[in-house]
């Protein structure tokens, strides 16, 4: 076996694998969420910051492709290693006290994390799927519909519907409990845990948790509100 | 022997006859139990009423009756050796305990701690862990070299003998949603990895008991911190930490 298959098959690998990824999506996400913001600020700039990650072939095709690997890689190796965990006890206790001594969030990442599944899926029907049919399928690259920039008004479109919104702000509610434990548990997963920086961590990863899906609630919420 | 404020108590308990049963949990009574009375006594007192009424008594494990072994594994009401915080079973008292209240009773649940007759389990899997690297090959025979020749900072040696306080209970691996085994070789990799003499062989350690760790079949590290709490010896993440580096730095530097 090669030592990089050694590695990775491992517990202490796949975990590592596993933190790397979840760093380069809480990365993503905060890019995601500065984009996001624009829009409560300025159409103008929010239509050409969309435009420009929409079309420029840097992002198309080499960050894109691997935010898709990122994505799903992170459930896939979530799925392996919720079975694999599993399967490690096959008697269950018939008493079981886990909040004696650890939260709800760390030992129910898995469904947090199946929520924010599904709310990728709905993502995806929403805006890329349509992106991709308008640009790759159609073949209009413009970006504009009758002169003006589509992006802003396609937002604000899907945020009418108050059942959309309400599955978004559910969404993030289950993202954040995700990131409470992901956060500081990824850098754990990496070994990089000591007490002069720990602390500082463990703050900013609950800082992150609230605030960024908090921050995406608050911009659903405004463009739903603002459009009435 | 006063009867006034002696303890009744219902406890469930996993009855099981050797490792091919299914088994199942049985219900039984006791009462009078003097709130003095450690759990183990308790247990004694139970075992003693079932041979009474000419029944198996439970099998449990158990030697030193003071914390230091690591044999005396029951998860008792849903936590492993109880509710009390860094103690073992036969450190906790009946005080902890109410009147009139139900106790359950289980095994260490785990695929790689197979049951072999009710309370008792094959912790023989961390026995094989230390095998494969939980040792420093140095000959000690006749011409060890005095202590203090080998200068340790003060804090390595604190952290090394904290790491190596583990008893080897496996009440991690119990607590543990995954079942994962990582405080318990986490302790022993960094028991011997921050002493000069475990440094020799640490690549090859971490790598090797890692290994055994996963082919016996415990669990993924979730980070659930489970472990750290349960544990009778307050062994800390610290190490699964360390363990996590010196097993990636191994593998991009040693030679397998
Ligand atoms: C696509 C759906 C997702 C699923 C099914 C999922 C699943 C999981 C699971 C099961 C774990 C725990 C693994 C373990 O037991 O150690 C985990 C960890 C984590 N996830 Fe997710 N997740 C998803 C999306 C996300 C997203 C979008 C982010 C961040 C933007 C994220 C951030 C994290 C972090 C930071 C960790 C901790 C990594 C570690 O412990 O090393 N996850 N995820
Ligand atoms: S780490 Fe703690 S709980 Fe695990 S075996 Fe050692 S002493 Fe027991
Ligand atoms: S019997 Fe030895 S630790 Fe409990």
């Amino acid at each position: 076996m090669s030592w990089v298959k050694q590695t990775f098959s491992s517990s202490i690998g796949r975990k590592f694998a596993m933190a790397l990824s979840a760093l380069f999506l809480l990365l993503f996400l905060l890019q995601h969420f500065a984009i996001n913001l624009l829009s409560v600020f300025s159409a103008d700039l929010f239509n050409e910051v969309s435009h420009f990650m929409g079309t420029n072939p840097l992002v198309q095709f080499a960050l894109q492709p691997v935010l898709i690997f990122g994505v799903v890689f992170h459930f896939v190796m979530g799925f392996v290693l919720e079975i694999k965990n599993r399967n490690a006890r096959e008697v269950k206790y018939a008493m079981n006290n886990g909040a004696a001594n650890s939260t709800w969030f760390s030992r129910n990442m898995i469904w947090s994390g199946l929520v924010i599944l599904g709310f990728i899926g709905l993502h995806f029907y929403d805006f890329w799927i349509p992106e991709i049919n308008v640009k790759y399928i159609q073949g209009d690259m413009s970006g504009m519909i009758n002169g003006e920039y589509r992006y802003y008004e396609e937002l604000v479109h899907k945020f009418h519907d108050p059942i959309r919104v309400g599955l978004y702000v559910l969404s993030f509610v289950f993202l954040a409990m995700h990131l409470k434990h992901g956060f500081q548990s990824a850098f754990q997963s990496a070994g990089a845990r000591h007490e002069k920086y720990t602390p500082g961590i463990k703050k900013l990863g609950g800082l992150y948790a609230i605030a960024i899906p908090a921050g995406f609630i608050f911009i659903a919420l405004y463009h739903h509100l603002t459009a009435i | 022997m006063s009867t006034t404020n002696g303890l009744n108590l219902t406890l469930k308990v996993w009855r099981q006859k050797n490792d091919k049963d299914k088994g199942q949990m049985e219900t039984y009574q006791v009462s009078d139990i003097s709130t003095d009375s450690s759990f183990l006594e308790m247990m004694d007192i139970l075992n003693e009423q079932l041979i009474n009424e000419g029944k198996d008594p439970v099998a449990f494990d158990h030697d030193c009756r003071e914390g230091i072994c690591g044999s005396c594994s029951m998860y008792i009401n849903g936590e492993a050796h109880g509710p009390g915080r860094e103690i073992t079973t036969c450190q906790l008292h009946m005080r902890e305990f109410k009147n009139g209240e139900t106790i359950y009773i289980e095994p260490w649940r785990a695929k790689a701690f197979p049951v072999i007759k009710d309370l008792v389990v094959d912790r023989s899997s961390f026995d094989r862990i230390m095998a494969s690297g939980g040792f420093v090959s140095v000959n000690t025979s006749g011409n060890t070299q005095d202590a203090n020749a080998i200068p340790i900072p003060k804090a390595d040696a604190d952290k090394a003998f904290d790491a190596a306080t583990c008893i080897g209970c496996g009440a991690c691996v119990a607590s543990c949603k995954n079942s994962s085994a990582m405080l318990f070789v986490s302790a022993k990799v960094s028991q011997f990895a921050l002493l000069p003499q475990g440094k020799v062989e640490a690549a090859e350690r971490v790598q090797n008991m890692v290994s055994q760790m996963d082919d016996e079949g415990f669990g993924n590290c979730s980070n659930t911190g489970a472990c750290e709490v349960e544990c009778p010896k307050g062994i800390s993440l610290d190490n699964i930490a360390r363990m996590n580096r010196e097993y990636l730095s191994a593998s991009v530097s040693a030679d397998k």
